[in-house]
């Protein structure tokens, strides 16, 4: 598929390269380790594949929103969704304050994690709430100049070892209008990481369960006025759905390779398993669904980038590719047969991982109501 | 310093070949390109030479890339103009009205309007491995040449080059103008010193990342196109392909007894001993 200019495929070679290079060596070890090094990100940052979409002025690559989506085409074929994940996490926690920030909170917060000196998180669901954000019971507290912050925050990407965490909190009771964005700080009296989550997938990238206990957080820390909070949150969505979606046909498309390669390699009753029809067949079907995934997301972020505000064409996008991931993922683990089920196949750890797809950045099940909504039901 | 380094865009190697029996060109259709790793180690070659290793972002002098071909190899020359370069030359020509020589008479009209201080490409393209085009370049300009550079030091008003030949390193001191063509090891950490850069330092080992706000910049960067007529007018080709086909399919091995019969079939079917 053509790509919009040509920058666009520079920067997935780009990308494509760093996967190469810097994480496929040490992927396995990484995703055993549960995480993979911080220099990661220095070394991202340096070979300029970190922070596409952020203006240069901040650091980041002076991108649009495509160069982000492209970046994990580019990095996914290293095989860990985890490892994409965690580097990406900051592709969702600096919007808001693109968004919402002062000039100065932009130069404040922003360049630090663009450098990859710095990691960011993004901390939206709570142990009683997900994309319901009208349930958010994090409070912040107006207290003089600070703000008193308290709640938990669950499945945080990069929440462990994050340095800064943009955090969704309730400043009024008001339901959409009483959300306000903080960003709290590691070292702050109060803040604290309660537990690193053990997950299917995603091995290689750290989620957090993240406690507030009266942190004490000065104004210059909130993003925005207060209440301001639900608009920017509805922008970030549509960023993190359409990259999720991103992910799936770029997961599908890593597999297939896989799986068309190893069924010229692997033989049963005397001849490559490529030559039997059901095997074709099953192939032919996988590439076709992976084309139409990614020629589906491709259309609808073009048309983002052009300006247009698709919700309920994101969110097909998003359930469209995620379910085509699962599809793929399961056929191709099927005809890597015993190899697909060990540890040491991409395969087996994309199929784990892409589990998350129709889960995270809201499920499928919201993802339809989303939609149902766009139909006029 | 002004260094002008010519780009070849090239089928990756991955791709395998698609080429058609008893045709007279190879098949591209569906086939990835790439630059051809030699002229990118020269691109990374002239870039060190252009600059101070330990402050790369400022650039002290000037890297003018060149490709001979249709309007797609742009993106090859824009991938370069991302990597550093500071602006590009196309030379629009189909693939098939090409030659070796005919590519360095282009050169040769080019390095004549631009006048490079060093003219630094690959030792060879790594489709049809020809390596000719630098030394007909440098013949046609009567310039000094050195092939298969492995170092290449700045010197004031010229390059000393070093090469790996049998039995040792031959060292080559030129005389700006000239011709320098690249191997591999030219990338290596210590192989390229520019007057500006520290003895000391140590380069990346490899070619630089095209990172993405230079991407973005390389969007901005000029980019001429000329036409074959404008640069080789008047030139035939005198190379013709005639015909591609696939090496022989490689037959089964066989299995051998013992050293007696192995001996054996090496000196009277295989005929090599």
């Amino acid at each position: 598929m053509p790509d919009a200019d040509d920058t666009h495929e520079l920067f997935r070679k780009s990308c494509l390269r760093f996967a190469e290079e810097k994480i496929i060596p040490h992927v396995i070890e990484w995703e055993e380790a549960g995480e993979f090094p911080r220099e990661l990100y220095n070394e991202a940052a340096k070979d300029g594949v970190l922070a596409a979409s952020i203006p240069e002025e901040y650091g980041g690559g002076g991108g649009d929103m495509l160069h982000s989506l492209v970046r994990t085409e580019g990095l996914l074929p290293c095989g860990s969704t985890g490892v994409v994940a965690g580097l990406g996490s900051l592709g969702i926690a600096l919007p808001p304050v693109m968004i919402l920030g002062t000039e100065e909170q932009k130069k404040r917060f922003i360049p630090p994690v663009c450098r990859g000196e710095k990691v960011a998180a993004l901390a939206i669901t709570e142990p009683g709430t997900g994309s319901d954000v009208a349930g958010v019971t994090t409070r912040a507290k107006k207290d003089g100049d600070d703000y008193v912050i308290s709640g938990s925050k669950l499945f945080i990407t990069s929440g462990v070892r994050a340095d800064q965490v943009t955090v969704l909190t309730r400043t009024s009771e008001d339901k959409h209008s009483g959300l306000t964005f903080f960003i709290v700080e590691k070292g702050m009296k109060g803040y604290s990481v309660s537990r690193a989550l053990k997950k299917t997938g995603w091995w290689a990238s750290d989620t957090a369960e993240l406690a507030f206990d009266e942190v004490r957080v000065p104004k210059e820390n909130r993003l925005g006025n207060e209440g301001s909070g639900f608009v920017a949150l509805m922008q970030n969505f549509q960023g993190e759905r359409l990259g999720l979606a991103f992910m799936g046909h770029a997961t599908a498309e890593v597999v297939l390779e896989d799986a068309i390669a190893y069924s010229k390699e692997r033989s049963a009753f005397g001849r490559p398993i490529a030559g039997f029809q059901v095997t074709r067949h099953k192939l032919a079907t996988m590439a076709t669904k992976v084309l139409a995934a990614k020629t589906l997301n491709h259309s609808v972020a073009r048309r983002v980038l052009a300006g247009e505000y698709l919700v309920t064409e994101t969110s097909m996008a998003k359930n469209f590719a995620a379910q085509v991931a699962q599809e793929v993922c399961y056929e191709a683990v099927q005809i890597f047969g015993g190899m697909g089920y060990c540890r040491e196949t991409r395969v087996e750890r994309l199929s784990r991982d892409a589990r998350l797809l129709p889960i995270g950045g809201g499920t499928s099940e919201i993802m339809n109501e989303i939609i149902a909504k766009g139909l006029g039901l | 310093m002004k260094i002008l380094v010519p780009l070849k865009r090239v089928a990756d190697p991955d791709n395998a070949n698609k080429v058609k029996p008893t045709a007279d060109k190879v098949d591209t259709s569906g086939l990835e390109w790439k630059i051809n790793p030699f002229d990118e180690y020269a691109l990374e070659s002239a870039l060190r030479l252009t600059e101070d290793g330990k402050a790369p972002k400022k650039r002290l002098g000037e890297v003018i890339v060149v490709t001979v071909g249709p309007k797609e190899t742009e993106t090859t020359l824009r991938s370069a103009l991302a990597t550093g370069a500071d602006r590009a030359i196309r030379v629009d020509a189909e693939d098939d009205a090409l030659d070796g020589r005919m590519v360095a008479k282009a050169l040769q009209s080019i390095v004549e309007a631009e006048k490079p201080d060093i003219v630094l490409m690959g030792k060879q393209a790594v489709d049809g491995d020809t390596n000719q085009v630098g030394q007909i370049l440098a013949e046609r300009l009567d310039y000094p040449m050195a092939t298969f550079a492995a170092t290449i030091q700045e010197e004031d008003g010229g390059v000393l080059v070093s090469r790996e030949v049998d039995g040792g390193v031959c060292w080559l001191r030129l005389k700006n103008p000239c011709v320098v063509t690249v191997d591999l090891r030219i990338v290596a950490p210590e192989s390229v010193y520019s007057l500006k850069t520290d003895k000391s330092f140590k380069h990346n080992d490899g070619v630089r990342f095209a990172a993405l706000p230079a991407i973005m910049k390389a969007k901005k960067k000029p980019l001429d196109v000329k036409t074959l007529g404008d640069v080789a007018a008047g030139t035939e080709l005198t190379a013709k392909y005639s015909k591609f086909e696939p090496p022989p399919q490689r037959a089964a091995g066989v299995k051998v007894a013992d050293v007696a019969e192995l001996v054996q079939k090496l000196a009277t079917e295989a005929k090599v001993i």
